[in-house]
Formats: C-alpha cells, structure tokens, sequence
C-alpha cells in the first residue's frame, strides 16, 4: 500500500506541509516496503486548480491514501474518483504521521474546505 | 468650440474607477447619470452591482449571460491528456480512464476543444449570470450580475458594453469594478474618459496610484475627483499636484451627503447644493473631452 504526504522538504524528517494543492513536494512511501520517493509539485506555481492538479498527480502515482492536514473541495472529488481515503495529519513531523498511519491511529479528514480560489490562505 | 458640439449632441462614453471598492465610485457615476438631460448608466461592478438600489428602475427585462464550457465524449476520448496539460487553469482531471470538467474554474478558453486529437470535446453553455436592463426617469439602467462562484464577469461586461451601442446619442456613465484587473480593463476599453475617484488617505494614494497605471498604459484621457474631502492635508490631492493630474472636482465628507447615500437616495434629485456640484464636474469632463477631441482627434 502507498501513502501520500505534502510535504516541506525531501526528508522523513520535514514536517507536513500546510498546503495540499501548493506543497512544494509530495512524498510517496510504500508501506510495506518502507520506500520513500519524493516527487516535485508541479501545481505549486499555478494560477489557479492547483488543488486539482496536485490531486491528479497523487492519482497517477497509484497512492491508495493521502495523510493531509486539510484538503479543499476540488481535490477531494478528483481523490474521492479515484478512490483514494483521506487521513488527517494530527502532527508535525511526516514520520510521526507515517508511524501513526501504521498504528491505524489516524482520524479520517471529514472537514473538506470550500478552497481559497486565488484569495490565498495560509 | 464649433456649433456642433453643443454639449447635449455629445456622445460620450465616461468611466468611473478607482483602486479599491468603497471609494465613491457609484455615488459618482449614480450622480452623473442623474444631472445628465439623458443618459445610460452601466452597473459593471458585476460581483456586488449597486447602482440598482438608487435608481429602482422600472420595466425590468432580464437576459442571461453563458459562456461555452467544454463538455467531453468518454467513447471517442482515448486518455492521451493533452487537454488536460493544455488547462492552464487545471479545470481537468483523469481519472479512472474518464475526463472530468471542474465547471467553475474553467476560464471558456476553448482551448481543450483544440488540441483534442479525437474531437472528443465539445462545448456546452453554462449560464453566468444575466443583464438587467430598466429605465428610472432620463436613465436607462442596465445592471450586471455574475453568479456567485464564477471565475470572471468579462462575458458580461462585454454585453453591458454592446447593449449602450444601441443608443449612440446618450450620455453613458460605466461605473466599473474596483481595481485594476481583467475586468475593469474590459470596462474602460473602449471609454472615451476616465474618472479616478479617491480618497484622502495614504491608502487612498496607493489605491490611486494602481488606476493611474492603468489609464496611462491605456492611453485614456482622464482626471481625479477628490472625494470625502476635510479641511486637512489631502494626499490624494498632494498626488495629484505632484504628477500634473488634473484634478476634476472636489466631494466633500459630509454628513448630509453621506446620510442620502446611505438611504439610497440620488443626492443631486433631494439638494439643490448637489445637483450644482455634479453638473459642474459633468460640465467640467464634458470639456475636457472636447478639448480631447479637438486636440487628439
């Protein structure tokens, strides 16, 4: 099973990134492999549906979940096509979520936000 | 000035901007419309249009507004996703071998529909949002209104602007919408002058400053109108002064004029005081598009 994570930097040492559609990098780590792969964003710059964009590229790298702190609307109907589960983030640290993960500890996210739509957010 | 250009025979097109929402545009352009013999008023503020609520025009006529959106045939797409890495605006996904169209952030380029090696796309209409046209006395009164959610009101804007040609030989006052964007270009692009309206704060200057950019890389002729105007130091004006801007006429932050407003009453119909006010600034622009014309033909 492979899991993906938004997060601030190459590392299972990063923490989480806030952002789901404008994380700089996504980490995809394989569950019963332990592989990790780090992949570029590349909806981070976009003017606008980066949140679709960001979603596609979880789709087509074949992740089964997503471990995110939040997630807006329009990616949450393209992953929940895709059938891929939403798991919310309770921590800072990727490995600590990826741990918890595991552990089968992590709350499902049910809070979808209507997204920023170019008035940014933080 | 030639006999012809008596004022009454002049058709001009006047837009009224400035850089943020709250400055005095539709009091402005409400009040000029209204001293106006006759004339057309062109509520291009789509996203919050309010001219509406002073002149409660009657006979009301609506017409709605669509753009073309894509619609998508799952048996001719074959998955290649050139659409999908055409949208700049990331308005498609694939998924699970099937196209999906995020309606609401699709900016109607038509772009997908292009680079479709199967001709699997296709456009369908998606309403926007209407124009409503009315009359209130001398005024026509044509209001735009975008649907809440839609990615840009330019589709409505350029019917605002195509319903005035209709009647060339009146006065037309286009209250734009705040800032300097997509859409308040669209709304001044074919103006014949330009009303800055400020406020006389720092902010008010930055505010202006972003409009100011904007008519002078449209090449528009143009002036400032002071608004909420105190004894004190006025740095709209102080900016003005400074960059030989004319200025067009002053509105001073007044108790009275604000409490009309606020009623949504037409202040040039209820005080003597500024029905001269607004056919001064009227006459003023009237001039200096005369001369602009005469100077710049």
């Amino acid at each position: 099973m492979k899991i993906a994570i938004p997060v601030d930097e190459k590392t299972l040492e990063s923490n989480v990134c806030v952002s789901f559609g404008r994380t700089p990098y996504f980490l995809i780590y394989d569950v019963e492999t332990k592989e990790s792969i780090f992949i570029d964003n590349s909806a981070a710059a976009s003017m606008g549906g980066a949140g679709i964009k960001a979603a596609q590229t979880i789709v087509d790298n074949k992740a089964n979940a997503l471990l995110t702190p939040r997630l807006g609307e329009n990616a949450a109907n393209v992953l929940k096509l895709a059938e891929i589960k939403i798991y919310k983030t309770t921590t800072a640290l990727v490995k600590d979520n990826i741990a918890a993960f595991i552990a089968a500890k992590l709350p499902l996210l049910d809070e979808i936000h209507a997204g920023f739509h170019g008035h940014g957010g933080n | 000035m030639p006999d012809f250009m008596d004022t009454g025979a002049i058709n001009m097109r006047i837009a009224v901007l400035s850089g943020k929402g709250g400055t005095g545009k539709t009091l402005v352009s409400v009040n000029l419309a209204a001293v106006s013999r006759e004339s057309i008023y062109l509520d291009c503020d789509v996203e919050e249009p309010n001219g509406h609520l002073f002149f409660k025009p009657e006979g009301i006529q609506e017409e709605e507004i669509s753009v073309k959106i894509p619609k998508v045939d799952n048996e001719l797409c074959n998955g290649c996703r050139k659409c999908v890495d055409f949208c700049k605006f990331n308005a498609l996904a694939y998924i699970k071998n099937k196209m999906i169209v995020f309606d609401e952030v699709c900016h109607s380029c038509g772009g997908c529909i292009l680079v479709c090696p199967q001709k699997a796309v296709t456009e369908k209409e998606k309403v926007i949002g209407k124009v409503q046209k009315g009359a209130s006395e001398q005024v026509a009164i044509y209001t735009g209104i975008l649907n809440t959610g839609e990615a840009s009101g330019i589709p409505i804007i350029k019917k605002l602007l195509s319903e005035e040609n209709a009647q060339a030989s009146k006065q037309i006052i286009i209250d734009c919408p705040p800032g300097s964007a997509c859409i308040v270009m669209e709304s001044i692009k074919d103006a014949d002058y330009c009303i800055l309206v400020a406020e006389p704060t720092l902010f008010g200057v930055h505010n202006l400053n972003m409009v100011y950019d904007l008519v002078k890389l449209f090449n528009k002729p143009f002036g400032v109108v002071l608004n909420k105007c105190l004894e004190e130091e006025n740095p709209a004006e102080k900016f003005c002064l400074e960059n030989s801007i004319k200025i067009l006429g002053r509105i001073p932050f007044d108790n009275e004029l604000g409490t009309l407003n606020s009623n949504a009453e037409i202040a040039v119909n209820k005080d003597e005081k500024y029905r001269e006010l607004f056919s001064s600034l009227l006459n003023t622009v009237t001039k200096e598009v005369q001369h602009e014309t005469t100077t710049n033909p």
